[in-house]
């Protein structure tokens, strides 16, 4: 059977830009980057073991401005991704499915993610007191 | 009587793979990760600044190391489901997708497992 160069996925040439499928595609791209995010908490965990030079190395990465950054991306991830994730889970159980129902939990989500994303850095900082 | 061929019968009733139990792990693992994401942020915003004694006790702590355990397991095993997902999506070729699929398999493995043991190693027998 020709199945080779059959397309698999929607054509987003044809799709035109609206909050549905930019929350859809954030759900998979969050999820990769949580994927990478478990191989850093293991990592992070498996460093312990190797003494406390080793772990120390590690915090200090993670500290870094660059650690930070990707930290924070993973902050906002999470927190979409779960919200998100109970959207979809409501949806498998035929909750929320009419259009504009789907359009204000999907604002909810956002605003959802951002300001945990906020409020997580500032006790953050508040509770470790830096700067 | 009926004439079709065994392929005849089946053909049009859609895929033959695990879909069901994929599709039910991934939200059972969702569910799992609510709560477990949560403690390990709350967790993580401590831990931001620990040194290796401090971040040991945290591990050795009461509940710690088995929320821990969990939250690896689940993280790993509803990471391979989802990444599974989004390869039968985009790779086409039989092949490519086959080895894709291997790969994520062993590593979500040997990451899972490398933690676990981590925590272990942190935690029995030391005190
Ligand atoms: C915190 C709670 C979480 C919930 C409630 C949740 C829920 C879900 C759900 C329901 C799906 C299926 C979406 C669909 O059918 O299209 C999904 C997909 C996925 N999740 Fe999660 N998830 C969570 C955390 C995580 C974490 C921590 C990771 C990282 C390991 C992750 C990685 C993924 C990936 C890679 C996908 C596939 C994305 C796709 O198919 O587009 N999730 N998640």
């Amino acid at each position: 059977m020709a199945s080779q160069n059959r397309p698999l996925s929607p054509h987003l040439q044809i799709y035109k830009p609206q909050i549905t499928s930019f929350l859809s595609i954030t759900h998979r791209m969050t999820g990769l980057f949580l994927a990478f995010g478990a191989v850093l908490l293991a990592s992070w965990v498996i460093s312990a073991t190797y003494g406390p030079e080793a772990f120390e190395n590690a915090q200090s990465l993670l500290g870094s401005w660059f650690g930070k950054l990707i930290l924070l991306g993973l902050t906002f991830s999470l927190y979409f991704h779960l919200a998100n994730g109970i959207r979809h889970l409501g949806w498998d159980f035929g909750l929320g499915f009419d259009l504009t129902k789907v359009q204000a939990t999907g604002i909810a989500v956002l605003i959802f993610a951002v300001v945990l994303t906020v409020l997580t850095w500032f006790a953050g900082y508040a509770i470790v007191g830096g700067y | 009587m009926d004439m079709r061929t065994p392929l005849g019968r089946v053909r049009g009733l859609g895929s033959t793979n695990d879909g069901v139990k994929h599709w039910w792990m991934q939200r059972l693992t969702g569910m799992a990760l609510i709560p477990l994401t949560l403690w390990f942020v709350y967790s993580a915003v401590q831990m931001s600044e620990a040194s290796h004694a401090e971040f040991t006790v945290w591990v050795g702590t009461q509940g710690n190391p088995v929320l821990l355990i969990l939250l690896i397991i689940c993280m790993f095993h509803h990471g391979q489901l989802g990444l599974q997902v989004v390869v039968e999506d985009y790779i086409p070729s039989e092949s490519t997708k086959m080895t894709l699929l291997i790969a994520i398999k062993f590593a979500a493995i040997v990451f899972g497992t490398s933690a676990v043991f981590a925590v272990l190693r942190l935690t029995v027998g030391s005190s």
